[in-house]
């Protein structure tokens, strides 16, 4: 038996172990989904390279570990050490999950206008499966992934927002996945679901930290499903270490003239694989998807997007950023498909990469499948190295060597990081940036 | 303050500066004039430690080095840096320079002052100090940019490559002012130009012809003038007439 056969069936294993769990928990109803979730795995099972989504990124590294679904543990991380990652100030409104469960004594939710819920998945699949059951797992296909499948079959917790109609969030929503470890290598599902109904607005931070946690795999799922002129800010921080490896899809679809902004921005990670895929599927849909990746040592980072025009009037913007330093390996994949009725769209792709080593490499390819005549699309995509010219004119006034790469690189990512709009957000990023491209710059 | 022997310099397997002798001391306004591709910018390049050309007769000195250590280079094409504020690179300019100099660090108040005086040194629109670097300056824009910035950190050796090629009259006088005004006993200045129509702002001790890697002649400011009538065909014809050495 291959790595490859031997690993699903030890999946497939653990699911007979976990669903009696799962029913127990009283999330019974999603029993059904799960089965049929857990099966579209048996069949499919791990991609390969020679998958042409899984092209250049082969999973053989997640594949071969065997993780342990990791346990609830409240205590496992003293708000202490959860404060000098820096990453529970971002905002008043916060659910902590630690290994991907909630924990109520990190978290703190200030006061939301009335209707809004803000609150974990886990209680939600209990209490309200009215108000999760019309959405869950309906848009982020578990049929043909992986690790969307195995997720949808042992989601167990991660964050449920609902804002109802007209409705609007100023203060950021921190959804705050922190992993710890005690020697073991473990797996979490985190599962979140953000549902804003029309007219309402909300921000949502995504950032993923560790405090100790080692070798562990976040296998995480988001799905947003935004109402008719909903105006919808996600960030995405990834800042794990080089030991962990990371796999997630976020899927949002979008109503009649809604507006999404999504900033992906990746700091960590041994292995690491983001899919966004948005679905515009109302007329005037408007969305940004911008892209930050930061690599050293001997990190993987493959980025994959997928935008679909489904409907006529529709504009999409994409900027992804790449620096890469030392054996990185970086993958960026953006696919625009615009569909038969998708008139007038006007969609716009851009992916940069600076590389600072001579090993680092980057596989960069757009994708654009068009079936309708009017439209503006393009797409453009580089790899470059530092500007020896602005280089020599930086230090010929008396900057370093090392702080004019630096300051290079920096406004190289400043490109991405000025445009979110979530003030501390943005501050924290930036001095964290600040302190990275420093160090590398130095070695 | 500067005194270079025999100066060579090659790029790409392939001699630009061919042995130069030149002498500046403090308090002295050089220019030196040449036809395109004769070797002015190389000089001033190479003056400021630019990599890669093979050098010799010149201390090997990292470029951020000679600028700490005074040498200022105004450059003919001042480069376009995105996502860097000049306010902020300067501010880190100066303080390293400061530092190298055994001086403490300006703090914000000292250097926004510093920026207003200088600003106005070249009516420079303190607007554009927020901006990214040269980032859709107009080319007078970027020249005053040079200047303001040699105001600031007040070198000891300015290079200025051209500052006034491409110049309207208006910004010609201003720029022009400014370098006139930052002329001083202390300070040694060498003044590239291609056309002698900035030293009618800007009085030279000491004009020389650059010709082909070599300094050809060299004399007062009516050198200059020489060449603005009679060209540097004028030149070449004296070189080939041998009367030039
Ligand atoms: N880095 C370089 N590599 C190759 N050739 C160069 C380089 N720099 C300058 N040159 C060549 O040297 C000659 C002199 O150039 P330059 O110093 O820019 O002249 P000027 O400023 O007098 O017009 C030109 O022929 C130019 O093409
Ligand atoms: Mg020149």
């Amino acid at each position: 038996m291959t790595e490859l056969e031997e690993a699903r069936e030890r999946y497939c294993a653990d699911f007979e172990r976990f669903k009696q769990k799962a029913a127990r928990n009283g999330g019974g109803w999603t029993y059904p989904l799960r089965k049929t979730a857990i099966s579209r795995f048996a069949e499919v099972g791990f991609p390969t390279t020679r998958d042409e989504e899984w092209k250049y990124t082969s999973v053989a590294p997640i594949v071969k570990v065997r993780f342990r679904r990791a346990d609830p543990r409240p205590n496992g991380v003293v708000p202490r050490a959860l404060a000098q990652t820096g990453a529970g100030e971002l905002a008043k409104n916060r659910l902590v999950f630690v290994n991907g469960h909630y924990s109520e004594r990190l978290s703190s939710v200030g006061s939301l206008p009335g209707g809004v819920k803000v609150e974990s998945l886990a209680a939600a699949l209990v209490n309200d499966p009215a108000a999760v059951e019309p959405y869950l797992a309906r848009h982020a296909s578990y049929q043909d992934h992986a690790f969307v499948a195995l997720n949808t079959a042992f989601m167990e917790d991660g964050a449920f927002v609902h804002v109802p109609k007209g409705c609007v969030i100023d203060e950021p929503i921190h959804l705050l996945f922190v992993s710890t470890s005690n020697g073991e290598a473990t797996v979490s599902y985190p599962r979140n679901l953000i549902v804003i109904d029309s007219d309402s607005q909300v921000k949502i931070v995504e950032s993923y930290v560790e405090v100790g946690g080692r070798g562990y795999l976040t296998n995480g799922v988001t799905e947003v499903i935004a109402g008719e002129n909903s105006v919808i800010d996600h960030c995405k921080l990834e800042r794990e270490n080089e030991t962990a490896f990371h796999v997630a899809t976020l899927q949002a679809r979008l109503g009649r003239s809604s507006n999404f902004v999504s900033h992906s921005i990746t700091l960590g990670g041994a292995l690491i694989r983001n899919d966004v895929n948005v679905m515009l599927d109302g007329e005037g849909g408007d969305c940004t998807l911008n892209g930050l990746y930061l690599g050293t040592g001997e990190r993987h980072i493959d980025n994959h997007t997928r935008i679909d025009h489904m409907k006529p009037h529709c504009v999409s913007r994409e900027l992804y950023k790449g620096i890469l330093d030392g054996k990185v390996k970086a993958v960026f994949n953006g696919k625009i498909v615009v569909g038969k009725d998708a008139r007038k769209t006007d969609a716009k792709q851009t992916n940069r990469n600076l590389l600072l080593s001579e090993e680092a490499t980057i596989d960069t390819k757009p994708q654009l499948e068009i079936f309708n005549n009017d439209v503006k699309c393009s797409h453009a995509s580089t790899i470059g190295r530092l500007d020896e010219n602005a280089l020599f004119y930086l230090r010929s006034r008396g900057l370093g060597l090392e702080t004019a790469r630096a300051l290079l690189t920096y406004a190289f990512a400043s490109e991405v990081v000025n445009q979110i709009k979530i003030a501390p957000v943005r501050a924290g990023l930036d001095d964290l940036l600040t302190a990275r491209l420093q160090k590398i710059c130095q070695a | 303050m500067l005194e270079i022997r025999n100066l060579h310099a090659s790029a790409a397997e392939r001699e630009i500066l061919r042995g130069i002798d030149l002498t500046v001391n403090a308090g002295e306004v050089h220019a030196i004039m040449g036809p395109n591709g004769s070797g002015k910018s190389t000089l001033a390049h190479v003056l400021s430690g630019r990599e890669p050309y093979e050098v010799t007769a010149l201390l090997e000195m990292a470029p951020e080095e000679r600028a700490r250590a005074g040498i200022f280079l105004a450059f003919q094409y001042p480069v376009e840096i995105p996502g860097v504020s000049t306010t902020y690179f300067l501010k880190a300019a100066l303080n390293a320079t400061r530092k190298h100099r055994g001086l403490e660090e300006l703090d914000a108040m000292d250097f926004l002052a510093l920026l207003k005086e200088k600003t106005a040194l070249v009516e420079m629109d303190q607007g554009l100090l927020n901006r990214p670097i040269n980032e859709g300056f107009s080319g007078g824009e970027k020249k005053r940019n040079e200047i303001f910035q040699m105001a600031v950190l007040d070198p000891k050796l300015a290079i200025l490559d051209e500052t006034d090629s491409g110049l309207d009259i208006d910004a010609l006088r201003i720029v022009a002012h400014g370098v006139d005004q930052l002329r001083n006993k202390d300070r040694a200045t060498i003044l590239i130009t291609h056309y002698q129509r900035l030293l009618n702002y800007i009085i030279p001790d000491y004009v020389h012809v650059l010709f082909d890697g070599r300094i050809v002649t060299s004399g007062g400011k009516e050198l200059a003038h020489e060449l603005e009538q009679r060209g540097y065909s004028w030149i070449e014809e004296r070189l080939q007439a041998g009367s030039v050495s």
